[in-house]
């Protein structure tokens, strides 16, 4: 088991440079052209452009730059204050990426978690209703509705709850965030449309693939044997069928709580001008500026890296068939 | 038949028999028995048909826009007026205007013309947006190119994942070993993240390198980028299929018989993921439509004026409390056009081999 532990530690270690290699060439090396040119702004002298690419280290070799790069970032992480080009900023407000990052990080940690709680219970609730009526007219709708909710694009349906939820009827806040410690009520009301909204897509997905699970599950050896000796079948429900068709739902979502950052919470939290890191992301796009994009991608990256090692170890605890030796 | 066949005497017994006999047992193929299933299954064929007559709507703008709207999508008709139900109205009125008896400006909000339905005769049939642009055309030309990345993305994502997995599962050894780590190094990324990273990245001057050449605003960008961070999806699963078929006794015999490697992988690996992968091709449409539509209402996608679902909803957004049809109305067409293609690719997959778990997992 630790051996299992060391190697995929090491293999984390090495997808998160691969990562991080090809994050820097698709924004230094695809855009092509001169960064310190477009930053410039309109009529710069070319003693500006020179000094621009002096300082931002434009005119280094792509190693040179690849290295400063992760050093800036890294310098970010680090408490104190930092000079003017020690650390990752902005190309168009100069500001700090990583201090942005963390700034948005309780918003978008409240959003996901809330969200994903929501979707987890519900998606486990929908999908041992379909799986116990299987073919009968309530699992069709299940089936259907889930469906719907797959389709639905996720901003979409966040424009639409706005609309009737909180613009022409006031039952819910227009959009923004409170935070958790200045107000937990508040934090809540300001939450509970972008909560819905985030976890419909899932709940959808979870309900049908816990379905098809858990009529895999049905049709085990051990559970016949549970039913034939005897057992109540809300117990072979539960403790049976249930138990075992939920490992994968386990994995399922550790991965997609991790990736959600860089998915459905980007356009919830645009939707609802909730000041988190996706939306810090989005932000950036219309002035294609590039390095709050790549900190973001590399930050959201790391989640799924390191929670796909977490899903990995818990999976191992929770099926032994799967353990290693 | 003689006798009903619940009189089971001797002589019905050995009627039965004998006609049995006489039917001739033919041989079906595969796709003819799926496609037996699938004409059961209306709700995938209605769907079908849904997302054909959507297709069609769309390839059919420029007849729309023309004869019946008499329009372009990006004309901007604002300031003109149009007969509704025989009345003049103002396609965008309101808006803040100076009047010259009181020497001041007096500001109102503009009101768009909203659906006309059919009282304008073909004009402004679902309304005009902000610019006094025709909202159903725009929708007819924002659905071309929605589907145009939608299904050109999900092509040419198929096409080469399918290659891929052919190349990695035959082969096996390091050229295996290569593509899976491609596919894990994809699959690390957020996929719309990366979408919006390299839309933007390219969004700046295009991609000028190894001889080909896009411009920034070129519908490619989009359809690349969905193909290209979709990858992993289809090629990991179709990968894991085909190492299994490697072990089969035809794979063995067909080596055995002298066919070469491209032989192999062509007629005789990929008839058996052929169903897989039709069936992954429809949902991946849906998919890619969806990301699509993200990236446009973040701007990174199609890029405006030229529309498209998703930067229709995106631009609707800011006027939803005047006119709410403008970010409902694409939407609408997006959950029809998703919905239309998942139930069919659902119908499809169980018809094609209802015990395969083929779903696409984000």
């Amino acid at each position: 088991m630790l051996a299992f532990v060391v190697r995929r530690l090491i293999g984390m270690v090495a997808v998160l440079f691969a990562v991080s290699l090809l994050v820097f060439i698709v924004f230094i090396e695809i855009p092509g052209g001169d960064p310190a040119e477009r930053m410039a702004g309109k009529n710069p002298t070319p003693e500006n452009i020179q000094n621009i690419r002096e300082k931002w280290g434009f005119d280094k070799p792509f190693y040179v730059q690849y290295v400063r790069m992760m050093e800036k970032a890294g310098t970010g992480l680090l408490p104190g204050t930092h000079g003017e080009y020690d650390i990752l900023r902005s190309f168009d407000t100069r500001q700090d990426v990583v201090a942005e990052i963390k700034k948005g990080i309780p918003a978008t940690f409240s959003l996901r978690i809330g969200a994903g709680i929501i979707w987890l219970v519900f998606g486990i609730l929908v999908g041992v209703i379909s799986a116990v009526k299987a073919g009968r007219w309530s699992d069709r709708a299940i089936t259907i509705l889930a469906l719907i909710g797959i389709s639905m694009p996720v901003f979409w349906l966040g424009i639409v709850l706005r609309y009737f939820f909180a613009e022409t009827r006031t039952w819910f806040p227009d959009g923004g965030y409170v935070p958790l410690s200045q107000d937990p009520v508040q934090w809540m009301y300001h939450l509970i449309l972008p909560w819905f909204c985030l976890a419909v897509l899932f709940i959808g997905f979870y309900g049908r693939v816990l379905r098809s699970n858990m009529l895999d599950t049905m049709n085990e050896d051990y559970v016949r044997t549970a039913r034939s000796k005897g057992l109540p079948p809300g117990r072979v429900l539960g403790r049976h069928v249930l138990r075992n068709s939920l490992i994968p739902i386990v994995s399922l979502f550790g991965l997609d709580f991790a990736a959600v950052l860089g998915g459905g919470a980007i356009l919830t939290e645009t939707v609802f001008d909730l000041k988190g890191v996706g939306w810090y992301a989005a932000q950036s796009v219309g002035g294609l500026d590039l390095p709050p994009i790549m900190g973001v991608t590399i930050y959201a990256t790391f989640f799924i890296v390191l929670f796909s090692v977490f899903v990995d170890l818990i999976y191992a605890y929770l099926d032994p068939r799967i353990r290693p030796t | 038949m003689a006798e009903p066949a619940t009189d089971l005497t001797l002589d019905s017994a050995s009627l039965l028999a004998a006609e049995e006999h006489e039917i001739a047992i033919v041989g079906r193929s595969p796709w003819y028995l799926a496609w037996r299933r699938l004409r059961r299954n209306w709700v995938a064929l209605a769907s079908l048909g849904v997302f054909i007559l959507i297709v069609v709507a769309c390839a059919l703008a420029p007849v729309y826009a023309k004869h019946l709207a008499h329009t372009g999508p990006n004309t901007v008709h604002a300031g003109e007026t149009v007969l509704v139900s025989g009345k003049p109205r103002e396609v965008v009125g309101g808006g803040s205007h100076y009047d010259p008896k009181t020497n001041t400006f007096i500001v109102a909000a503009p009101v768009y013309l909203g659906p006309t339905w059919w009282h304008a005769h073909g004009r402004f049939v679902l309304g005009t947006d902000n610019l006094g642009r025709d909202v159903a055309v725009r929708l007819l030309y924002g659905g071309r190119n929605s589907l145009k990345v939608g299904i050109g993305s999900a092509l040419i994502c198929t096409l080469v994942a399918v290659l891929l997995a052919l190349i990695a599962g035959y082969n096996g050894g390091w050229i295996d070993w290569v593509v899976t780590r491609f596919f894990d190094l994809i699959w690390a990324f957020p996929v719309f993240l990366l979408a919006i990273a390299l839309s933007t990245a390219l969004a700046i001057n295009g991609f000028h390198h190894f001889g080909i050449s896009i411009e920034p605003g070129s519908l490619w960008i989009p359809t690349l980028v969905i193909s290209y961070v979709l990858i992993p999806y289809i090629g990991r699963p179709l990968r894991g299929q085909i190492l299994s078929l490697r072990e089969k006794e035809f794979i063995e015999s067909a080596i055995g018989a002298g066919a070469g490697p491209l032989r192999v992988m062509f007629s005789d690996v990929l008839p058996n993921i052929a169903s897989t992968v039709l069936v992954f091709f429809t949902l991946i449409i849906a998919t890619n439509i969806l990301t699509e539509a993200g990236l446009s209402f973040l701007g990174a996608g199609v890029r405006l004026p030229d529309p498209s679902w998703g930067n229709m909803i995106a631009s609707g957004q800011d006027q939803i409390q005047t006119a709410p049809w403008l970010a409902l109305i694409p939407g609408i067409a997006i959950v029809l056009t998703v919905l239309s293609l998942n139930l069919f690719g659902d119908g499809l997959r169980d018809a094609l081999d209802p015990r395969a778990k083929v779903r696409i997992e984000r």
